[in-house]
């Protein structure tokens, strides 16, 4: 299977603070969904943002489609790989205009009723105020704006943890319906092992800044995963 | 002249503090250090800057009076650098904002004659245009610090659609700029109306035309409002930078002494 993005060796630390990555390796195939888990404070939010350069790593490496991330411009590289946080965060007067941000400011064109309706929204919601959408409606429309750029994979950060039961259903669906249309690369964290069971091709885990290895979903799930299982939940 | 018993015939006025002091302990506003403190302060702030301003117009040089200006704007500089605390190279974007302030509106009224170059005109509007620049730079400052801390998320939001820094503090600096500038705005708007500014106040006290106080308190209104646009507008766009990298990333929150640092691991 085509490695989309490789992580390797990667470090990270805020000026003389502790680190809070120790050098994760991590291979995600193309075209798949790869699943980070790990306890809180592992270190998967900062991995997220590592890739996508958010934040500049202290070590180690990042490679897209074998090219090292580090010589790319931050914000070509964003923009082929999107991101998708915990919470919406839109911005705009209308909802129109929260989905075509980043287009608009990559000069490139977009249609907003298309994008909405590929993310499952009524296309008529485009005039709206960001603020009359539900919370789950918001997170897709996130999702739209970060499609609007076309990018060659997605990170989504902990995309359902703010949603109620049934919006998460809604946007899991959608991972798997954008993976299996566009064939899309994402790596999603988690902090959900049933999430991961439904949605992901692979699963990574990371523990205390450290990757503790890669495993596919059967194995993850089998007895081969049962000692990356006991470390996620914390159990000894 | 008598300067001296001039100054401190002001001293009868304490009367008047001692009523602040004796409402703070009967009501325990536990507020009569604070209140002895700006007093004292005030008192030989005021007098000092009186004999400084005396002495220079005695020089009768204007290198003096560039000289007590800048003293003047390095310390507003300071001032504001302390209040906005946590901003990256706070003093240096502060006096510049400042000074850059001071020599614009200053330079424009000598250029335009609305004012003689003399130590009596330049020393007293100098005052006034670095006193509210100098609040003007602290107020955009901390509201960017507090924005770009709060708003975090929307920031790096805009970032990971592939905005640049520029683009993703925008909003940011429009709100800081705005609050920044509202207060002399609101001021000017009411002029006349509710309250007679400081400078006619002075002025008509002092015994001149009631006209001629009007015309120069309008100059001095304009003045602030050029002064405080520029001060704002240098502020914000001096010190956004500093919060980014120059890889359009946003930079960790400055951990304070016990606390883990931004962003968290998860």
């Amino acid at each position: 299977m085509r490695e989309k993005i490789r992580v390797s060796g990667l470090r990270y630390a805020v000026g003389e603070g502790a680190e809070i990555l120790k050098g994760v390796d991590a291979e995600v195939p193309g075209g798949r969904i790869t699943a980070v888990v790990g306890p809180s404070g592992a270190g998967k939010s900062t991995l997220l943002r590592a890739i996508n350069r958010l934040i500049e790593p202290t070590g180690g490496e990042v490679y897209l489609d074998g090219e090292p991330t580090s010589a790319l411009d931050p914000l070509e590289l964003r923009r082929r790989v999107g991101m998708v946080f915990q919470l919406p965060a839109l911005f705009g007067a209308t909802v129109g205009d929260a989905v075509l941000y980043g287009a608009r400011l990559a000069g490139r064109d977009a249609d907003a009723g298309r994008l909405l309706a590929m993310v499952g929204l009524d296309p008529s919601l485009a005039g709206r105020h960001p603020d009359a959408l539900s919370v789950g409606q918001q997170q897709r429309v996130s999702m739209a704006r970060a499609l609007a750029l076309e990018p060659e994979a997605l990170l989504l950060d902990e995309p359902t943890s703010a949603l109620d039961e049934g919006a998460r259903d809604v946007v899991e669906a959608l991972i798997l319906d954008l993976n299996g249309r566009l064939g899309l690369t994402i790596i999603l964290v988690s902090h959900a092992l049933d999430q991961v069971g439904r949605v992901a091709d692979r699963v990574v885990v990371l523990a205390a800044g450290r990757s503790e290895g890669g495993w596919g979903r059967e194995e993850f799930f089998s007895g081969e995963g049962e000692r990356a299982r006991r470390l996620i939940s914390g159990r000894p | 002249m008598g300067n001296t018993e001039t100054i401190f015939s002001a001293l009868l006025t304490l009367g008047l503090v001692a009523v602040a002091v004796a409402l703070s302990l009967y009501e325990g506003l536990d507020l009569e250090r604070d209140i002895g403190v700006a007093v004292v302060r005030s008192f030989a702030q005021l007098a000092a800057m009186g004999y400084a301003i005396d002495y220079v117009f005695g020089l009768e040089s204007l290198a003096a009076v560039a000289l007590l200006l800048t003293g003047m704007v390095l310390f507003a500089g300071w001032t504001s650098a302390r209040r906005a605390q946590g901003v990256p190279r706070a003093f240096a974007v502060a006096a510049g904002a400042i000074g850059v302030a001071a020599v614009a509106t200053l330079g424009l009224l000598l250029l335009l004659r609305v004012v003689p170059p003399t130590a009596r005109y330049l020393i007293p509007l100098g005052g006034m245009v670095i006193g509210n620049a100098m609040n003007t730079a602290s107020l955009t400052l901390t509201r960017i610090r507090d924005d770009l801390a709060q708003g975090r998320p929307a920031v790096e939001a805009a970032l990971a659609l592939g905005a640049t820094s520029r683009q993703a503090v925008a909003p940011v600096l429009k709100t800081a700029l705005q609050r920044a500038m509202i207060p002399l705005i609101d001021s000017t708007k009411t002029a006349g109306i509710v309250f007679l500014p400081g400078a006619m106040v002075g002025m008509i006290i002092a015994g001149a035309d009631p006209l001629e106080a009007a015309r120069l308190q309008i100059v001095v209104l304009y003045m602030l409002l050029g002064s405080v646009s520029v001060s704002a507008i240098l502020a914000g766009l001096l010190s956004y930078r500093f919060f980014f990298t120059k890889r359009h990333q946003l930079r960790a929150a400055r951990p304070a002494a016990g606390q883990r640092g931004d962003p968290p691991a998860g």
